[in-house]
This record gives C-alpha cells, sequence and structure tokens, in this order.
C-alpha cells in the first residue's frame, strides 16, 4: 500500500478532494434552496483548500494568490450574491424535491466510475502526486451538468454551472499546478460577470413567465398557454357544460 | 510462556463475552445520564438499567393465549444470536480464539438472524402493533444492510480480510495513514448503527407513542424474564455497533497480548472510547429530531452513498497513489 510512504500533507490533500466530491454529491440532492447555496460555498472553500495544500507542498507561488482568489470569490462573494438574490426573488423557503433521488444519485455514482475509467491511461502515466484527483475534477464536472439535468429551478441550474467550473478549476490545480495567472485572473472575472448576468436573466425569466421553473420555457407561446389552461379548468367541469350547452344553443336561437 | 497465552486467551475470551453483557447496560444508563443533564434533569442513577432488568427477570412472565411456541422461544434465540455476535467482535484484545470466527459476514449474518426472530416474534400474536412495528424494522434494516455492507466492502478492500481481528491488525501494524474511505466508511456505519439500534433520528428509544416506535412495538406483549431478554439484547447490540465504530476505526491502545497490563490497558482504552462515543450520542439525540417514519428512506440512502464514496475514493485516490 504505498498511501503510507505519502506525506501527511498529500494524504490530507486527497481527503480534501475526496470531501469535494462529496460536496459534489450534497449539492445534487439537495432540496432547499438555501441549503444548496451552503453547499456550494463549502465546495468553493474545499476547492481554495486543496489548491493552498498544493502550493504548500509543492511550493509554487502564485498558487498561494489563486487559493485566496478562489477562497474570496467562490467561497464568499458568490453565494452572498446568490443568497442576495433569492431573497429579493422571494425563493428562500423554496423546496424543490427530486422526482427520483436514489436514482439520480446512482446515475451520479455511474458518473464517478464513468470518469476514473476516462482518466485511467492518464493515472498511469505517473505525472504528479496529484494526478488522482483528475478523476474527482472530471466527476464534479459531469454531476455539475446533471444537476443541470435534473434540476428545473434556474437558481439550482446556476449551482450545478458554478459547480462544473469548480471541478476544473480543480482539475487545472490538480494536473498541471495551476493555470498562468492571467489565465486565472481572466476565469474568475468571467464567472464573477457570469453570475451578475445570471441575475439579470433571473429577473427577465420571472417577468414573462412569472416562475423561475425553467420546464415552463418550452410553453412559451400564449395560445398554446391558454389552450392548456382552458383544458385545465374544463375538464372537472365537462359534464355540467355537456349538460348546459343545449340550453345556451336555444338561447341563442 | 508459550503455553500460558495458550491458557490465557480462552480465558480472555469468556471474560470478554461476559464483560459484553455485564457492560451493555452500564452503557445505556450513561447515555441516559448525559442527556438528562443536557435536558437540565438529574436523571436516573447510571446503574438504573440494571435494577429494571433485575425486576423483570423476578417478575412472572404472562404470555397471550393466541401465542405460539414461538414466541417463548424468540427471548432465547434473539439473546443467544445478539451475544455470540458480540462475543466476535474485539472489545479488550485481538488475536482471541473468536477471532476466527469474527468474519463481519459472520456478525451482519448473526444480527440478521437475532432482527428474523424478533420480527417474527412481534407478528405471532397477532396485535395490530406486533405487525406494524415488524414491517417497520424490516423496512429499516432492509435499507441498512447493503450500506453495512458496502461499508464493510470499503475495510476488507483496504484490509485485504473480512476478518475484524484482520482489519485491526491491519490497522495497528501500518503506519497511520488518513485515509478518505475510512471516512466515508466511518460516517456511513454511524448511520447505519444509528437505523439498527433504533436511536433518535430513526427511532426513539424512550417513547412508547404508537405512531412512530419501531423497537417497542414489537416487545409490547412481552412481559418478565421474555421482555428482560429482549431488552438486554437492544443494550448489547449498542454496545456492539459502539465497539464496531471505536474499535475498527480507532484501535489505538486494544490489547495485543494477554498479559495483564496490556488487558487492563484495553480495558481503560475501550471504555475511554465509548464514554466519549456515548455522550456524542446523547448531544446527537439531543440536538436531532426524530424524523418521519418516510424519512428514513433518505436517510440510509445517504448511509448508502457515503458508503459508496468510500468504496470510490479507496479504488480512485489510494490505489492508484
Amino acid at each position: 500500500m504505498s498511501l503510507v510512504s505519502l506525506p501527511l500533507l498529500q494524504q490530507f490533500l486527497l481527503v480534501l478532494a475526496a470531501l469535494v466530491l462529496f460536496t459534489s454529491f450534497v449539492l445534487l440532492s439537495q432540496a432547499r434552496l438555501v441549503s444548496a447555496i451552503h453547499a456550494f460555498a463549502w465546495q468553493g472553500g474545499l476547492v481554495a483548500a486543496v489548491t493552498g495544500v498544493v502550493a504548500v507542498a509543492g511550493s509554487s507561488g502564485h498558487l498561494y494568490f489563486s487559493a485566496l482568489l478562489t477562497l474570496v470569490l467562490k467561497a464568499a462573494l458568490i453565494p452572498w450574491m446568490l443568497h442576495r438574490l433569492i431573497r429579493r426573488l422571494e425563493l428562500e423557503r423554496h423546496v424543490e424535491s427530486l422526482r427520483w433521488p436514489a436514482i439520480v444519485n446512482m446515475v451520479a455514482v455511474i458518473l464517478v466510475i464513468f470518469s476514473y475509467w476516462l482518466v485511467l491511461p492518464m493515472v498511469q502515466q505517473e505525472l504528479a502526486f496529484t494526478r488522482n484527483i483528475v478523476a474527482i475534477s472530471l466527476a464534479v464536472v459531469l454531476i455539475g451538468l446533471w444537476m443541470m439535468v435534473v434540476r428545473q429551478q434556474a437558481v439550482a441550474q446556476v449551482l450545478g454551472f458554478m459547480s462544473m467550473e469548480n471541478g476544473l478549476f480543480l482539475a487545472a490545480v490538480s494536473a498541471t499546478a495551476g493555470m498562468p495567472l492571467v489565465v486565472e485572473l481572466g476565469v474568475a472575472f468571467d464567472v464573477l460577470v457570469a453570475m451578475v448576468l445570471f441575475g439579470v436573466f433571473f429577473f427577465q425569466i420571472r417577468q414573462s413567465i412569472d416562475s423561475l421553473d425553467v420546464d415552463r420555457l418550452n410553453r412559451l407561446t400564449e395560445t398554446v398557454d391558454e389552450e392548456a389552461d382552458l383544458e385545465f379548468s374544463a375538464a372537472p367541469r365537462r359534464p355540467h357544460t355537456v349538460t348546459a350547452r343545449p340550453a345556451a344553443v336555444e338561447e341563442a336561437e | 510462556m508459550d503455553h500460558l497465552l495458550n491458557a490465557a486467551a480462552p480465558v480472555a475470551a469468556v471474560l470478554q463475552a461476559m464483560l459484553y453483557a455485564a457492560a451493555a447496560p452500564l452503557l445505556v444508563g450513561w447515555i441516559r445520564k448525559v442527556k438528562a443533564r443536557l435536558q437540565n434533569r438529574r436523571g436516573p442513577s447510571v446503574l438504573q438499567p440494571y435494577r429494571d432488568l433485575r425486576k423483570l427477570l423476578a417478575k412472572e412472565v404472562r404470555v397471550a393465549h393466541t401465542a405460539s411456541p414461538l414466541f417463548r422461544a424468540a427471548p432465547y434465540i434473539v439473546f443467544a444470536a445478539t451475544w455470540l455476535a458480540a462475543a466476535t467482535v474485539p472489545l479488550l484484545a485481538v488475536n482471541l480464539p473468536t477471532a476466527a470466527l469474527a468474519d463481519i459476514i459472520v456478525l451482519v449474518g448473526l444480527l440478521a438472524l437475532a432482527r428474523f426472530f424478533l420480527a417474527l416474534a412481534g407478528m405471532d400474536v397477532g396485535t395490530a402493533f406486533g405487525g406494524m412495528g415488524a414491517s417497520r424494522e424490516m423496512l429499516v434494516s432492509a435499507l441498512a444492510e447493503p450500506a453495512m455492507l458496502m461499508a464493510v466492502f470499503t475495510l476488507a478492500m483496504t484490509a485485504h480480510s473480512t476478518n475484524l481481528a484482520g482489519v485491526i491488525d491491519f490497522q495497528l501494524s501500518n503506519e497511520f495513514a488518513l485515509r478518505p474511505s475510512f471516512m466515508f466508511a466511518l460516517g456511513g456505519l454511524v448511520l447505519v448503527a444509528l437505523a439498527e439500534t433504533g436511536r433518535i433520528p430513526v427511532d426513539n428509544p424512550a417513547t412508547h407513542l404508537e405512531l412512530t416506535m419501531i423497537h417497542e412495538a414489537m416487545l409490547l406483549e412481552y412481559s418478565g424474564r421474555h421482555l428482560a431478554l429482549m431488552e438486554w439484547a437492544a443494550q448489547i447490540k449498542l454496545l456492539l455497533y459502539g465497539t464496531l465504530i471505536a474499535n475498527v476505526f480507532f484501535p489505538w491502545g486494544i490489547a495485543q497480548s494477554f498479559a495483564a497490563g496490556a488487558l487492563g490497558m484495553g480495558i481503560a482504552a475501550v471504555a475511554a472510547k465509548l464514554l466519549l462515543l456515548g455522550a456524542a450520542l446523547a448531544i446527537g439525540e439531543t440536538v436531532l429530531a426524530k424524523m418521519r417514519l418516510f424519512r428514513a428512506p433518505a436517510f440510509l440512502n445517504l448511509a448508502l452513498l457515503l458508503a459508496l464514496l468510500g468504496l470510490l475514493s479507496h479504488v480512485i485516490l489510494e490505489v492508484g497513489a
């Protein structure tokens, strides 16, 4: 068993990476929006911790800066913005439970296995001690994508998107000891701008369809919507209307 | 010396089994005491469970006239199976003669046997509560067992053995390593233990409220020494899970030889670990509220997920490293 031969710091790194994967699962199956935002903040904090530990273990100076940047941005600023957003949208008590939680979780587990299988040839190349984390980060990306598929609520989908970004960042840190600082700053700025734009979009979506349930975007034309509404309201009263119709016809005559 | 060892080993094994039966009520008393203190009550003495057992053992047995012989036999089978299961879990020392039996899958099987007879006895008299309790117990255990086995497999894959003594030996003989897989397996096993021993998020051991009880519902028809045996078995089961968690994940201090000093050290270490664990359980039970029964599957799904993540993180992070 070669895990024992690794220094304690690198073992700690593996524990942190495993916890990042766990927060991904928490995020996926969290029904309450506020708790999901907290889980996302934890994930950001853990990714920042991984970056910090890689910086200490590999002694690469600019990683300290990107750890700090991640901590401020992903664990504090973006969760705070999301919090403010859902308070203004009055979604604090919003609960959206998954329809088949066990199946959703099992698919996520399959995604983890798939990403491990995908990364296997790379692991055998013996690149760096962090190479095992690449599989984890790929799994985090895929689970974020899966979250965007299974969730109907726009804010939850944004959380999935942001956790995909977390996974990509983790992959960059673990595979190549971090991107150049310019790229990192650019990505951080992009994420921030995306967050602001998402906020604007939320308000737009809610203004046009009165809800943030993205599934309702399928029924955009008003006629279809009205028909659906008519069918809905008419369905229980149908026998009534059938008997009433001859009378109405007579009256018209 | 070798001769002495051979003579001491069976004595230690018997001592350990006796200690399980003797210390189980004490752990329950300790948990109740801590819980009472946390609720600003003085609470009964730590020895109260012993007094309850003595009182029940002295009382007359009343059996419903619809009961079959199985109803009379079940307490003895449940108690024996649980006690045997407990005797396989190393409490004071590893490498006991019972270690050959101490396979984790055997342990799960023995506990399943006890549960099977408990559920049968619950349904035997034909009262509504007995059947309801039995069906709930089976719901919980059907979901808890895969999670427990998955957690156990995580340990087995790391230690290359499904033997409990083997796992503990592996932990002690290797240098300390932070293992993400053990962390997740520990989480999963704690959740399973809470569900299986009927503690608060799943079942409330202190209530006789008919709509919520699981374990108590099956025992409603029992009285006298039958009830004493059933309750004693439940207490031993709690001690068993506590020891399993304490000794498999934190084995430091357990005796590896049968010298008196090492055994004394083993007793002190396991007592300290169990006191801590009991206090943690009491705090958890004070902080948490009991879940609705239909939330229990979600709770156990989390246990299964944790155990699965343990298995996966072993494969992904630890084997390749």
